[in-house]
């Protein structure tokens, strides 16, 4: 967060999934950028999602594998014609296999400004435990 | 439009054998996405953030995907024909000892000015952020507006 200050944005190209299973609607469908990090008590995700509305996210945990699905409503009216068209817009899906154990009843999601944050907190028994060695 | 030059004109350049294999990758590219409905040809400016444009008969529109930046570190500004979109977006999280498993998501400033390419009036422009979508709407001027004739 310190780096952020000078850095200049640069624009990128939205990664388009590639999954052996293909959807049974038409569309394009793409990677949320995600960033991942974890503390000693928790695993938090952040995904950029932009355009994707509550009610159209969709968060499942099971067996280990996590899974992030956005819906997008389309925004243009339907007068409107295009000039300039740099980027699409799609579902957002991905997956991941999560190597902690998660206590999925305490788990939050928000969603604002278009970013999805979802906190993961790990079960006790996976927080690490300092042991100390007696001498005896 | 770049790639455009480089493939109609392929004499001019020094030819060497792996330009060749270079040029049938993305020919290849080129066939591929044009099966999955995406348009081949994509301009990009080159220039954060991606904006979509399009019009209606009273207005431009403008959008972006701006995920993460709150509308108070966002600046919008009409000059004549121009629109500019500057801002900055912050990625960082104040969490202690946080150890990253992946971090995809980039920050920074970034500005960029958009040619319109009709007359606006300036003092109709409305902007809004909503769920990470910047949509400005410009209201054309008068004289840029399409006016139906009929036929006496």
């Amino acid at each position: 967060m310190t780096d952020t200050d000078t850095k200049e944005l640069k624009v990128k190209d939205k990664q388009e999934v590639s999954t052996s299973a293909e959807q049974t609607r038409p569309g394009l469908v793409f990677t949320p950028e995600v960033d991942i990090f974890e503390t000693e008590k928790e695993l938090v995700l952040l995904a950029d999602m932009p355009g994707v509305q509550t009610k159209d996210l969709n968060i499942d945990l099971r067996e280990n594998v996590l899974t992030l699905t956005g819906d997008i409503a389309p925004f243009e009216g339907a007068e409107e014609e295009d000039i300039l068209i740099e980027y699409e817009t799609g579902k957002f899906y991905r997956q991941f296999t999560l190597s902690e154990v998660i206590d999925q009843e305490r788990i939050e999601a928000a969603l604002s400004d278009g970013v999805l944050r979802l906190t993961l907190p790990k079960v006790e028994k996976a927080t690490p435990r300092k042991i100390t060695v007696t001498a005896g | 439009m770049i790639y455009r030059r480089l493939f109609d004109l392929p004499t001019w350049r020094v030819r060497s054998p792996f330009e060749e294999l270079e040029r049938m990758r993305s020919q290849m590219d080129r066939v591929m996405e044009g099966f999955q409905g995406a348009p081949a040809f994509r301009p990009t400016a080159g220039v954060f953030p991606a904006v979509n444009l399009t019009e209606d008969k009273e207005r431009y529109y403008v959008r972006a995907e701006l995920p993460g930046i709150n509308s108070g570190d966002l600046d919008i500004q009409v000059t004549g024909n121009n629109l500019s979109l500057s801002g900055e977006r912050k990625t960082g999280v104040d969490v202690e000892g946080a150890r990253y498993h992946r971090r995809e998501r980039e920050g920074g400033r970034f500005s960029r000015i958009i040619g319109l390419p009709g007359d606006v009036d300036p003092e109709k422009v409305d902007a809004r952020l909503v769920n990470g979508i910047l949509t400005v709407s410009i209201t054309k001027a008068e004289a840029a507006k399409p006016r139906q004739i009929t036929i006496s």
